[in-house]
């Protein structure tokens, strides 16, 4: 391994409006070395990236590549220097409708070198080379609509290599593909880092981590919270960092459930997962959390009906529960505030009332099917005033609030109509901590008479809604706390995923 | 956070406007009621500047000339609610127009063969279309658009391509035995008493009732309210339990029942089968509902919207008729009409920035 770090990064700033996304960051990466970047949603990795990549302009801060100092006013001028970043969406870094080919060398259509007119067999002399410096046996001539999503990925790293960077970018490469798909990355990777390349590798993926990494590096809140090098890794210890355990978890009057509302028997979310069990019972909250990507999101549109396990049962209420469709689901009683409320819940055509009112048009509506929107706008008045949703009217269109107003819509919408199983998935995302405390608070005033299930990456917003945690690692339940004296750093080791290690 | 305890507290009108918010609340003002204003604006101008303008017969007249229209832009208009677009209403127009007059003058059928049939035509060719966009994963402008294509050929090959007229000579050398029933032509020619005497035509009769209609399960049915949640954001009207599918189909259905019936009023006026008829019924049913984007400043299809702007066209074009503008000129006015129409929409309203 080098001593001096071929890439550093000092002080790096950067805001947009009055919110600020890194705090000052400090990162260096070695030659022939691969650094692991850790951090939440939110966290500040692809604003980090995005600035080193020369899309975004830093505030403040110095970045220096090879002893010379770096500042990219574009992409472009970014790989020119050597900083060749391949972005997490696979399909942005290939053109589906060319052939392998012309992908491998398409940047060089551009720019004033390139020519004007477009010789497919110098195109091929070219892709070949570029392939076989790679190791990339693959056929030239294929479409890339017709590879797989590891293909497309070689195929995008292998033109980022042609420009013999020095340094590396790679933004969650695994986020789409199979685990054998990612064993040829993997491979892929140790090359480069025999070539000396210095790789900042970004990802939640514990494994991958554990496969790759020389060193790692926890972000949190714009900041780096943890580094970790040597021939041992704390691997733990960059989850805690990244997770930020110093939470006081005060105030929560631990409530042991009722009667068992929700029971699910040797569920299977993936064929290559483990099958668990859990109950939810009558006036808990109880939290599920985990890195992203572990099935969080596939356990909550499981029970919602939206998506449908590969193997298990669930009963509601000692009843059989098989939910095909949402529609189902919310007939039987179980509601769910989806995450990303921007795509999956606001109807942006739509005010408040409109919004909150919409999954129970039916029950609020007259005979015949015509909308009643008196009861309509006086259900939304009561959800104003008891989740304090700071507006003027329950008329105001939803571009008109904050975010964490209308993520407070979104809950109202769901908390207006009595239900037996509540499920909120990432509820806390994008929302400030006075709407999140009222969130929680509701949430909990409001949890007798049904059960409550949040999903949560965060491990504090766990600590400050739930009675009991629930932890889940590669799509199954790894772990169970009670939330009141957890033991955090077995916590923090079943969610990195160490209770295998240990079985 | 002081509001924060008290959320409906700032639901009181200030005292004092200041003149930032009274120029914004002009600027609503002009969005929301500009297009209105400019409609009656343009009755005031021309009832002053032509005579016989300003009359019953007029005002009728103006109503007939965009009955068949503005039925179809209603229909088209359901399709947009649900974040589609419908290009084949023209030539399903046409194609119900072709259909009741073979059914009558050739197959000696009766008047409600003919109605129930070219219904029945409508209501498949919805499905068909609502089939193509839902399942098959064709987008809506594509599939719809193959689909005017195969009905505008489609609707030539029982005659071999010529127009249907009672008495016509058949490809095998007879002559066609059945005729128009006078039932069938009376829904393009029976004209009901209103104010004056054999005044308002059955096709302005139509148009009105399916406006209430549509507007009334548009804007006051929860089915509606589902509509437009599915055409404004799909995935959180599929996660709130709305049948996402069903609610698409239903819409090209609507637009295809609404165009069939457009097309028995247009045969039944003509009187025959006319293959070259309701050429520019699908550009000017479309301009009249993105027109409507702008009625009211919604900047999203509404039914009270698509028959303003129907209206509108006819309108203008009525008053510069009688101002003896020449008749070449119609298409560019309506062109202008929905160039202004759409920079209301999309570059002046509030919604149309999102």
């Amino acid at each position: 391994m080098n001593e001096e770090p071929v890439f550093r990064v000092e002080g790096l700033r950067k805001s947009f409006g009055r919110i600020q996304v890194l705090g000052g960051v400090d990162l260096s990466l070695r030659a022939g070395s691969v650094t692991a970047l850790m951090g939440a949603n939110g966290a500040g990795k692809s604003t980090l990236v995005r600035i080193v990549s020369g899309v975004y302009t830093r505030d403040a801060g110095h970045i220096s590549l090879a002893g010379q100092i770096f500042s990219p006013s574009s992409p472009a001028e970014a790989i020119r220097a050597g900083v060749v970043t391949v972005h997490q969406n696979i399909n942005d870094g290939v053109v589906a409708d060319l052939d392998v080919a012309t992908n491998l060398t398409l940047d060089r259509l551009n720019g004033r070198s390139a020519r004007w007119f477009f010789n497919p067999r110098r195109v091929r002399r070219e892709a070949k080379a570029v392939a076989d410096r790679m190791g990339l046996s693959l056929d030239l001539g294929v479409g890339i609509s017709g590879l797989s999503l590891a293909d497309r990925q070689m195929v995008a790293i292998a033109r980022a290599m042609a420009h013999e960077p020095k340094v590396l970018i790679l933004d969650e490469p695994t986020s789409s593909l199979s685990s054998a798909e990612a064993e040829r990355l993997f491979q892929l990777v140790d090359r480069l880092r025999a070539r000396g390349v210095a790789i900042l590798y970004i990802s939640h993926r514990m494994s991958d981590i554990r496969r790759l990494a020389d060193s790692i590096v926890s972000l949190r809140d714009g900041r780096i919270t943890g580094t970790f090098t040597g021939p041992d890794l704390d691997y733990e210890g960059a989850v805690n960092a990244m997770l930020g355990k110093a939470i006081s978890h005060d105030g929560i009057a631990v409530r042991n459930g009722g009667a068992t509302v929700l029971g699910a028997e040797e569920l299977m979310l993936s064929p290559s997962a483990r099958p668990f069990d859990f109950v939810l019972r009558e006036g808990e909250v109880v939290a599920v959390t985990g890195l992203v990507g572990v099935g969080k999101t596939a356990l909550a549109e499981t029970l919602f009906g939206a998506r449908q396990p590969f193997a298990g049962r669930m009963s509601l209420d000692g009843r059989r529960y098989q939910p095909r469709t949402p529609q189902e689901a919310i007939a039987e009683g179980v509601f769910l505030v989806a995450k990303d409320r921007a795509d999956n819940g606001i109807v942006p055509d739509f005010n408040i009332y409109e919004n909150i009112s919409l999954p129970f048009l039916k029950r609020l509506a007259r005979v015949g099917g015509v909308s009643s929107r008196g009861s309509e706008r006086g259900e939304a008045k009561r959800q104003i005033s008891a989740l304090g949703i700071v507006c003027r009217s329950e008329r105001d269109e939803m571009h008109t609030l904050s975010g964490g107003n209308q993520q407070k819509v979104m809950v109202a919408r769901w908390l207006s109509q009595p239900c037996r199983l509540l499920v909120l998935d990432e509820p806390f995302q994008g929302v400030d901590i006075a709407a999140r405390r009222d969130i929680a608070e509701k949430l909990r005033a409001s949890a007798q008479g049904r059960a409550t299930v949040v999903f949560l990456t965060e491990l504090d917003e766990a600590f400050e809604i739930a009675d009991r945690i629930l932890v889940m690692s590669e799509q199954t339940l790894a772990g169970e706390h009670l939330n009141a004296g957890i033991d955090v750093s077995k916590l923090l080791a079943e969610i990195a995923g160490q209770h295998e290690m240990v079985n | 956070m002081t509001d924060h305890d008290t959320p409906i507290a700032a639901a009181q009108p200030a005292k004092i406007v200041p003149p930032q918010a009274m120029g914004a609340n002009i600027r609503e003002l002009a969005i929301r009621y500009g297009f209105l204003l400019l409609l009656a604006a343009m009755l005031v101008y021309f009832s002053i500047a032509t005579s016989g303008f300003a009359s019953p017969q007029s005002a009728v007249f103006i109503l007939q000339s965009v009955s068949i229209t503005g039925i179809l832009a209603l229909g088209v208009t359901a399709t947009m609610v649900v974040g589609g677009f419908d290009l084949s209403i023209g030539s399903v127009a046409t194609t119900a127009m072709m259909a009741s007059s073979y059914i009558m003058v050739i197959l000696n059928g009766d008047a409600l063969t003919a109605i129930a049939v070219c219904l029945l035509i409508g209501i498949v060719i919805g499905l068909v279309n609502g089939f193509l966009v839902v399942y098959m994963r064709v987008p809506d402008l594509l599939a719809t658009l193959g689909m005017m294509f195969l009905l505008v050929g489609l609707q030539r090959i029982p005659t071999e391509g010529r127009s249907i007229a009672t008495g016509m000579s058949l490809p095998d050398g007879s002559t066609a035995t059945g005729s128009f029933s006078p039932a069938f032509l009376a829904l393009g020619r029976h004209k009901f008493d209103f104010l004056l005497p054999n005044l308002v035509p059955v096709s302005v009769v139509v148009l009105i009732v399916l406006a209430i209609l549509i507007w009334f399960f548009l804007e006051y049915t929860r089915f509606g309210r589902m509509m437009y949640a599915v055409g404004s954001n799909e995935r959180a009207a599929e996660l709130a339990g709305a049948p996402v599918n069903a609610y698409k189909m239903f819409a090209y259905v609507i637009s295809g029942v609404f165009a069939s019936i457009g097309g028995i009023l247009l045969a039944a006026r003509l009187g025959r089968g006319d293959i070259a008829s309701g050429n520019n019924l699908l550009l000017d049913a479309v301009a009249a509902a993105l027109i409507g984007f702008a009625v009211l400043g919604v900047a999203k299809p509404n039914a009270f919207g698509t028959a303003v702007g129907a209206l509108f066209v006819g309108v203008l074009l009525q008053g510069l008729t009688m101002m003896n503008a020449p008749y070449y000129t119609q298409d560019f006015v309506k062109g202008a009409v929905l160039v202004i129409a759409l920079v209301f929409t999309f570059a002046l309203s509030e919604r149309g920035k999102r």
